[in-house]
């Protein structure tokens, strides 16, 4: 009984706040990070020597650093050229290109396995380079990366977390101050994790809807 | 020197020392998520009827909540709920170990699923248990068929080890972190962590190749699964 | 007359729907050669995995020299297996092991023998297939044929009374045909009792003691082989044989 209004009254509203600001952090970076993620795919690509050089090295670093390294990049070592953040922002930020650099191996590995007869048609067809990466590789391609870069958000869904350590106050964050005011620990990180997993379970099940509506009959995923 | 640099060079025993138990939690967690895995992943394949949803359930349910929340959950939570005393330093392998678990139980039981069936008809055939068909054929092929999923595996269990920070874990990051905030030098030191980091992956992935040539079977072509 | 080393009495199997086997009953005495003739698709290998219980009888008897088997119980399925030996179409060759491993593993970790008893036995079964030479290569260092030999080779270390092969020589080239077909023969020639599926109607001729025509699960006819290809009985029989004979000798 005393647990329960204790949930009620005091974790509910706390964890939903939590919750909010964690929805609020990950929607954001989830559409800037595969959206960035196409472009450094397509650069790496398509792009020239120069270029994709520079995309491949961006992909490197940020794929190779751990992601909690590069939030105090952004939150803690930014002030050191006098660049002040907050710590929603830095999450945002760090979030983003952090999710673009995976991303963009999904999409990268995808735009190669469509055929190049598909280019030459394109082309004898009398479109542009860029119309045809755009109207008819990144099409294909985008629904062979789906189920790479739907794991990708799940990750990200679960590294938003990480946003408490630079004291950016989500659903992990939360629970952290409800628990240490309540020594409620376990009954409080098992509230926590269960709104996790309907997060990622959520998350997981729309991007199986979506892999089933976008999929097209005889164009089968092969693992590349 | 630029201050910069000094604070850099200073630091870097510190910072290596801490590489030291970065490794440490990582090839623990994985040696302890290996000896859970593998039981899982043929309890997946080969395990009864009733055993399989419960793996499926252990699979959902540590690969659906983040390092961090289960970091404290153990730490803050069962440990005191159960009176055990547990350092940071063992919370974090045990946690990074069963999250890893849920995730090689995978690689293995896509690289049990890929071998074709006539590998264990044979072995049984021979008068083989499927205990020891298990044990002597399908495992050696699966084993070595995971190791590339092994070195995926590696550099995100040795990134994730830096958000054994948060329970105060003296690797890279706790390190870093400490250093900076006494030193103001915090770009550099971040960026000297970076680097460590990326050596680390390097020679892992490095290793594990190595690994991979030594132990492949000549003329075998490995088929993605 | 002497008993059957084999029985298998009323064997049914059912995938879905569909019924594989339909209450098949065959028998084989010491020393014999058994060729299963039929159409893909009979039944053929299904009858002969469950006859060691590879595949799971619906219903159905099986003795080994009398003695029943239940095929329920562990110990006494892998103890019966161990005295079958099964010859597979596709080798099952244990890909991460060498040829002379693959015949030791079995004679190690199943009968228990010591290391080098395994190994010596295990040479001297490969030199029997004439592969003496090619003991330390990997199954896919070697050519189909040779595959096939070092799977032959393997079943003959565990001393079995009984062989199972199924359609040994499909899957090969035909200039590797023969290579196999040699082992088979002497191995019949040594008195081995054999049961096996093949569509290698000369060789069928030349030596089996009887042949089995099979068709949808059911055994059609058995009889001889100058019975069975000359003068059979069934007209589905007759049909299948001249247009199997009319396909080889094409070959030839
Ligand atoms: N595991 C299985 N599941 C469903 N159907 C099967 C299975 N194995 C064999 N069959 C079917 O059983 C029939 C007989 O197969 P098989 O015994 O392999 O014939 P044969 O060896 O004479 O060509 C075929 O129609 C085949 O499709
Ligand atoms: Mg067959």
């Amino acid at each position: 009984m005393e647990e329960w209004l204790y949930i009620q009254n005091e974790a509910a509203p706390a964890l939903f706040r939590g919750f909010w600001v964690s929805v609020q952090l990950i929607i954001p970076s989830a559409t800037l990070g595969l959206l960035l993620g196409i472009l450094v795919g397509i650069l790496r690509v398509f792009g020239n020597r120069a270029v994709s050089a520079a995309a491949n090295l961006y992909v490197t670093l940020f794929r190779g650093i751990p992601l909690i390294v590069q939030l105090f990049v952004w939150y803690f070592g930014l002030p050191y050229w006098n660049i002040y953040l907050t710590p929603f922002t830095a999450a945002i930020l760090g979030f983003s290109l952090c999710s673009a650099a995976y991303h963009s191996e999904y999409i990268r590995g995808a735009l190669l396995s469509i055929k190049r007869g598909q280019m030459l048609a394109a082309h004898s067809l009398g479109f542009t380079r860029t119309q045809t990466i755009f109207s008819v590789i990144l099409p294909q391609a985008m629904r062979r990366a789906l189920p790479g870069c739907g794991n990708e958000i799940i990750y990200l869904i679960k590294y938003s977390s990480l946003a408490y350590m630079i004291t950016c106050i989500e659903l992990t964050g939360e629970g952290k101050i409800l628990a240490s005011d309540s020594f409620k620990f376990t009954e409080v990180f098992l509230l926590v994790g269960a709104c996790y997993l309907v997060m990622t379970t959520l998350a997981t099940l729309l991007l199986q809807a979506l892999e089933a509506r976008l999929r097209l009959p005889g164009f089968e995923h092969r693992s590349f | 020197m630029p201050e910069s640099l000094l604070a850099v060079l200073d630091a870097l025993p510190y910072l290596l020392e801490g590489s030291f138990i970065t490794l440490v939690v990582v090839l623990g967690a994985m040696g302890f998520g290996f000896c859970l895995a593998v039981p899982l992943a043929v309890a997946q394949v080969y395990g009864p009827r009733w055993l399989r949803p419960l793996v499926a359930l252990y699979v959902w349910f540590f690969r659906g909540i983040p390092l961090l929340v289960f970091l404290f959950l153990f730490y803050f939570g069962l440990c005191t709920a159960l009176d055990i005393n547990l350092s940071a330093f063992t919370v974090a392998v045990v946690v990074l170990g069963l999250i890893s678990a849920a995730y090689q139980s995978q690689i293995f039981r896509g690289a049990i699923m890929s071998l074709p069936e006539g590998q264990l008809k044979a072995a049984r055939a021979l008068g083989m248990s499927d205990a020891k068909a298990i044990l002597f054929i399908i495992l050696p092929q699966a084993l070595r068929l995971s190791i590339p999923g092994w070195s995926n595996e590696y550099s995100i269990i040795l990134k994730d080890s830096a958000v054994t920070y948060a329970l105060g874990v003296a690797e890279i990051m706790a390190r870093t972190h400490f250093v900076a905030t006494r030193t103001y030098q915090h770009m550099p030191l971040y960026a000297a962590a970076g680097a460590i980091f990326l050596v680390l992956t390097w020679l892992g992935i490095r290793g594990l190749r190595y690994l991979e040539e030594k132990v492949r079977i000549p003329g075998y072509s490995h088929h993605e699964f | 007359m002497e008993e059957p080393i084999l029985k298998v009495e009323g064997i049914k199997k059912r995938y879905g729907k569909k019924e594989i086997l339909r209450g098949t009953s065959l028998s084989i005495r010491r020393g014999e050669l058994k060729i299963l003739i039929g159409p893909s698709g009979a039944g053929k290998s299904t009858l002969l995995q469950c006859i060691n219980f590879l595949v799971r009888p619906d219903a159905g008897r099986v003795w080994l020299e009398g003695k029943e088997i239940h095929h329920a119980q562990g110990r006494e399925l892998h103890h019966y297996r161990q005295q079958v030996g099964m010859i597979f179409q596709d080798f099952n060759l244990f890909d991460h092991l060498t040829a002379l491993r693959n015949v030791e593993i079995a004679l190690v970790k199943v009968r228990r023998m010591s290391r080098n008893e395994a190994h010596d036995r295990a040479m001297a079964e490969l030199e029997r297939v004439g592969l003496g030479d090619h003991v330390q290569k990997y199954p896919a260092q070697l050519s189909g044929g040779q595959k096939q030999r070092v799977s032959i080779a393997r079943a003959l270390a565990m001393d079995p009374k009984v062989m199972l092969l199924d359609e040994p020589t499909s899957a090969l080239d035909p200039e590797l045909i023969g290579e196999v077909l040699a082992v088979i023969r002497d191995l019949g020639e040594l008195g081995m009792t054999m049961l096996m599926a093949t569509h290698q109607i000369a060789f069928a001729q030349a030596l089996a003691n009887e042949i089995v025509f099979m068709e949808d699960g059911l055994i059609v006819e058995a009889g001889p082989p100058e019975k069975i290809f000359g003068c059979a009985e069934n007209e589905r029989t007759r049909e299948f044989c001249s247009k199997v004979m009319e396909l080889y000798t094409d070959n030839r």
